[in-house]
């Protein structure tokens, strides 16, 4: 029952962003703004642009993803929904998962995009092996989006929603953003090596993706 | 308060008095830093005790989602807002000790960082239980807990790697390193004082918060009843 429940959720859930492309539009504009705007503080030339591009994209990302982890869970408080799945037999962790999985293509679609304009704007060039970019964008977007989901689901509960998730969610993914950006410039700069990092963020996955998986059902219920 | 609690407080006091003579008046001046360095019995001591307030958070919040009984949660909350004072604390006398032993007030090491996120996940923590509303807040806030305890052994390998500038750990460290025997009495001195310390401050905010939800349950249950008439 749990992929059936994952499936029709996710599906859901893609179909419901395909036709309005609520998160997507936000999540572009917002991180095309910030693209923008850190250009403009920081003034960068070449090579500065890339010793701090690592750290552009990832905070870019980071503020963009808030945008839609907000918009998740806030959608299925209409009619409702949320309580019906409460009530529902369904496993919790399957809506979970599904949601999850919808806010990570979502975030990879919109990096997928960024990516370029981030390339043209900083005038990148990597000096490292690229692949292992796809590596870092992969299990980092997974830890943002991991944690991300579930201090969604936390934050509605509160009265200043909005705000509630970014100030739980920060402090905690500390560790996973440092790895993110030090990776990534590792990679850029080609100065030294990023195995240490993408190990780390796949322990960070793999510990934070059990850690929602065992909380989020008594969170689902909390009354 | 029972007359147990008053003799620990009378206790209490008394170590730290004896604790603080000790560590101001009798252990030797450090050859290379001077007195600055007596700050260090106090900063060890209070960075001790926020990390054991943090971890009698973690088991409370893990209690409280195992039992869900009230007094877990007040617990909870107690140690965890004493743990931000005493983070606090490290905080403020690491920069003071810093300023004329490094030349400057932060540096982002390994051990200062961690320790700095470590005390943001907990304000956010004490954030989170602000905000949230009615019944709910308990769960939510032991959620919060456990992630953040978790995090911390992660948060510290990474920044680790990152840099490294805090003098390594004086006790257990390394061959050069070990304290002066008469250092040592006075270091040990206000460890145990300062538990002390830190004991009483979560026992007073555990009874503080245990009345409070008592006083809330009387406030419901009157509700209630005054509405059934």
């Amino acid at each position: 029952m749990s992929i059936k429940v994952m499936r029709a959720t996710l599906l859901k859930d893609l179909r419901m962003e395909w036709r309005s492309k609520d998160a997507i539009n936000s999540m572009l504009f917002f991180s095309l703004l910030v693209v923008v705007i850190f250009s403009f503080a920081f003034n960068p030339t070449a090579e500065q642009s890339r010793l701090i591009a690592g750290g552009l994209i990832w905070v870019a990302f980071l503020f963009a993803a808030v945008v839609a982890l907000n918009q998740t869970w806030a959608r299925e408080l209409s009619n409702q929904v949320l309580d019906a799945y409460r009530v529902s037999p369904a496993p919790a962790n399957a809506l979970f998962l599904a949601k999850v999985l919808g806010n990570f293509l979502f975030v990879i679609v919109l990096e997928g995009l960024m990516a370029p304009l981030f390339v043209v704007f900083y005038q990148l060039r990597s000096v490292g092996p690229v692949w292992q970019l796809i590596l870092i964008a992969l299990f980092g977007t997974w830890a943002l989006v991991v944690n991300g989901t579930f201090f969604a689901a936390l934050s509605i509960r509160t009265r200043n929603r909005e705000i509630m998730l970014p100030l739980i969610l920060f402090p905690i993914s500390i560790p996973a953003l440092l790895a993110m950006v030090d990776s990534t410039t590792a990679i850029l700069t080609g100065e030294s090596v990023p195995d240490f990092w993408i190990k780390l963020l796949a322990v960070y996955d793999v510990v934070f993706t059990s850690v929602c998986l065992l909380l989020f059902e008594s969170v689902l219920n909390a009354e | 308060m029972r007359p147990l609690s008053i003799a620990f407080i009378i206790l209490t006091l008394a170590l730290l008095g004896y604790s603080t003579y000790q560590a101001l008046l009798v252990a030797p001046t450090e050859q290379t830093m001077g007195d600055v360095q007596r700050i260090f019995y106090y900063h060890a001591p209070t960075a001790w005790v926020a990390g054991l307030c943090f971890f009698v958070n973690f088991l409370a919040s893990i209690a409280y989602l195992w039992k869900r009984s009230p007094d877990m949660d007040a617990l909870a909350v107690a140690s965890a807002e004493v743990g931000v004072v005493f983070c606090t604390i490290v905080l403020i006398t690491g920069p003071i000790w810093a300023r004329p032993v490094w030349g400057i007030w932060w540096t982002w090491d390994a051990r200062l960082t961690s320790t700095l996120v470590l005390w943001l996940i907990y304000v956010s923590y004490l954030i989170l239980r602000r905000y949230a509303t009615g019944g709910q807040t308990q769960v939510l806030a032991a959620a919060v807990a456990i992630f953040g305890f978790v995090d911390v052994p992660i948060v510290y390998m990474s920044i680790r790697w990152f840099r490294t500038q805090h003098p390594s750990p004086v006790i257990a460290g390394g061959e050069n390193s070990g304290l002066d025997p008469a250092m040592w009495h006075a270091f040990l001195w206000n460890l145990v004082a300062f538990t002390c310390v830190g004991i009483v401050f979560v026992a007073a905010r555990y009874r503080l918060q245990k009345m409070e939800n008592l006083l809330e349950d009387t406030h419901a249950r009157m509700a209630l009843e005054g509405s059934t008439q």
